[in-house]
């Protein structure tokens, strides 16, 4: 028997092999990469009912056309896109069953800007440095084209045509920050303006980081200018020489001479990442007491996602796939089928 | 030496970061002082740490909050940065010396003449003195393994471009501020482009991915380009010639 893959017949201009990133590595020079929202990487996980430390296929803005060896189960999260199966719509943010041979299209972005589809068993290309994930940036891996055939790991199986609520991230909101090493080079009244400020994400923005667009004066940091080269971390808001602020995200740089004002909490970074184009954004510094509450918060969140995972209702005529429909029958029997009785 | 005014300090990088800094200036002190207390920190692996690394003078501790507090974590560096003068601490172990041959000047180096006028120095002495210079690998960063090395001596103490270059070549050799960068990709800069080498920082795929680390020395040997390309085609280890020998 072949070895389970997809086939990419089409795919966007950055469609890359994700997973929670290489730690370990900064003093190497070497950021951690990983998907832009991990959130969407615990989301698939939950809804395939396997480990969230397994690979998937990012698509930033655009989607692609794919082709499976054998069955598999496959659960699409992150930015919304429309998808089809042989030309039936597939909902987002819901696990399905993509049988050998049929063709998977994922178009555009709807909102936000990552999407993500999960495999049963996850993405098994070789790891490099104890990850799967593409560092375009440093040179590892590629992105995804057509003609490349991913090699799929083996399916344990379980239930398709699941689906869960999204935590909202798509359209801008508050980014909280904590102070960082350079946020004293910074007035008081700069970091109040800052605060004040509505931002949008700018088209400039990559796995590198996101551009901030805003309307008025430049946010200047004091003093010196040349300031000595330090480390930098994801959610760092690195303040560039014009004054308009670049957050960084996974794939950022190591090290950096832009003065920094403050740095995104990691539990704001996807509502970064999937920041739609005109969303508005805002930061407010919150204390590192407040940052570890909510960061603990966050963890607990993420801990509790296997169980706001519910069955699928679906109208019968865009029922393709009745065999992964059937699979729902008593996998997910205790469930509370109220969505609103899953919130916490 | 006395450390800086207010110096060692301990300063926050985000929530889950924290860093120990020994200068906001580059000083050989300094930068010896981050190398060993990042060895000492390894040493420790204190529960909740999950990484440590280093920049020119400061060393950085990546920690989980919900396993280690802050205010736990920075008494124990307080600790341990009292134990020691940690700017008198010694260079780390096992250090090794790269002669790595390098083009410099001419189309493989456009900001070469450029540099050396900055630095007031003809074309001749410059590559006289990039030659001979033994600077040491400072730190590790920004692209994957590739150096900062310095110092060069204080007449090389040139600003970097208000305009960036916009695409230099991996392996080029760059200067400004008394340090010399090999880089690790192509990359926009505003550092002066002086040479080029066939020496990849980082080669993902082999056992040892990142060639330099902290402490080790390069020199140059001055090459025309048609040894570059010579060394391009045979190069299958990608070190781009370079000779290695340890430090004793």
């Amino acid at each position: 028997m072949s070895a389970r893959c997809l086939h990419v017949l089409e795919a966007g201009p950055s469609v890359t092999v994700q997973d929670a990133g290489r730690p370990g590595f900064l003093g190497e020079g070497l950021s951690r990469s990983g998907a832009a929202d991990a959130l969407a990487l615990a989301e698939g996980a939950a809804l395939l009912r396997q480990g969230a430390d397994l690979a998937a296929v990012e698509m930033a803005g655009m989607g692609g056309t794919f082709r499976t060896s054998h069955d598999m189960r496959i659960a699409l999260t992150g930015a919304p896109m429309r998808a089809d199966l042989d030309g039936s719509r597939l909902t987002w943010n819901a696990s399905h069953l993509l049988p050998a041979g049929a063709v998977l299209r994922i178009g555009a972005a709807e909102a936000g800007n990552y999407g993500y589809l999960h495999l049963g068993g996850g993405v098994a290309t070789r790891p490099v440095l104890g990850s799967r994930a593409a560092h375009l940036a440093a040179g590892v891996g590629r992105a995804l084209q057509a003609g490349d055939d991913v090699p799929v790991g083996d399916d344990s199986g379980g239930a398709c045509g699941l689906t869960l609520d999204p935590v909202p991230r798509f359209n801008g909101g508050e980014l909280r920050i904590t102070e960082s090493m350079q946020t004293a080079l910074f007035s008081d009244e700069t970091r109040a303006r800052f605060e004040d400020t509505e931002f949008a994400r700018d088209a400039r923005a990559n796995r590198m980081g996101v551009r901030m667009a805003f309307d008025g004066a430049p946010f200047a940091a004091e003093g010196q200018l040349a300031i000595l080269s330090e480390v930098i971390v994801p959610g760092d808001i690195q303040m560039t020489g014009d004054g308009t602020p670049f957050v960084l995200l996974p794939e950022c740089q190591t090290t950096g001479g832009y003065p920094r004002i403050g740095t995104v909490i990691p539990p704001d970074m996807p509502r970064v990442a999937q920041a739609g184009p005109g969303a508005a954004l805002r930061f407010r510094f919150i204390s590192q007491q407040e940052g570890v509450e909510a960061l603990r918060r966050h963890r607990d969140a993420l801990a509790a996602l296997p169980r706001s995972v519910r069955p699928l209702l679906r109208d019968p005529a865009q029922m393709p796939d009745l065999l992964s429909y059937r699979l729902i029958d008593g996998a997910v029997s205790a469930h509370d089928p109220d969505p609103e009785g899953d919130r916490k | 030496m006395s450390p800086p005014e207010g110096f060692p300090m301990i300063a926050p990088v985000g929530l889950c970061g924290m860093a120990v800094r020994f200068s906001d200036t580059l000083s050989e002190p300094a930068n010896r002082a981050a190398l060993a207390f990042r060895a000492a920190l390894e040493k420790e692996s204190w529960h909740g740490v999950e990484e440590v690394s280093t920049s020119l003078t400061s060393a950085f501790v990546r920690f989980d909050p919900l396993h280690l507090s802050h205010d736990t974590l920075e008494a124990q560096l307080r600790e341990m940065l009292s134990a020691q003068d940690w700017y008198k601490a010694a260079l780390p172990g096992g250090r090794r010396h790269f002669r790595i041959p390098c083009v410099l000047g001419g189309e493989q180096g456009p900001q070469f003449a450029d540099a050396a006028a900055a630095a007031g120095l003809s074309e001749v002495q410059a590559r006289a003195e990039l030659c001979d210079a033994r600077p040491r690998v400072l730190t590790i960063g920004f692209a994957p393994g590739q150096p900062y090395t310095g110092e060069l001596p204080a007449h090389w103490d040139i600003p970097r471009l208000k305009d960036l270059t916009p695409k230099v070549p991996q392996g080029a050799l760059v200067v400004a501020i008394r340090q010399l960068i090999i880089f690790a990709n192509d990359t926009p800069t505003g550092w002066r482009h002086i040479g080029q080498t066939a020496f990849r920082c980082f080669r993902p795929e082999a056992d040892e991915p990142f060639a330099l680390r902290p402490g080790d020395e390069i020199s140059l040997r001055a090459i025309e380009a048609e040894e570059l390309q010579a060394i391009r085609e045979r190069d299958q280890d990608g070190l781009g010639g370079a000779e290695i020998e340890g430090i004793a």
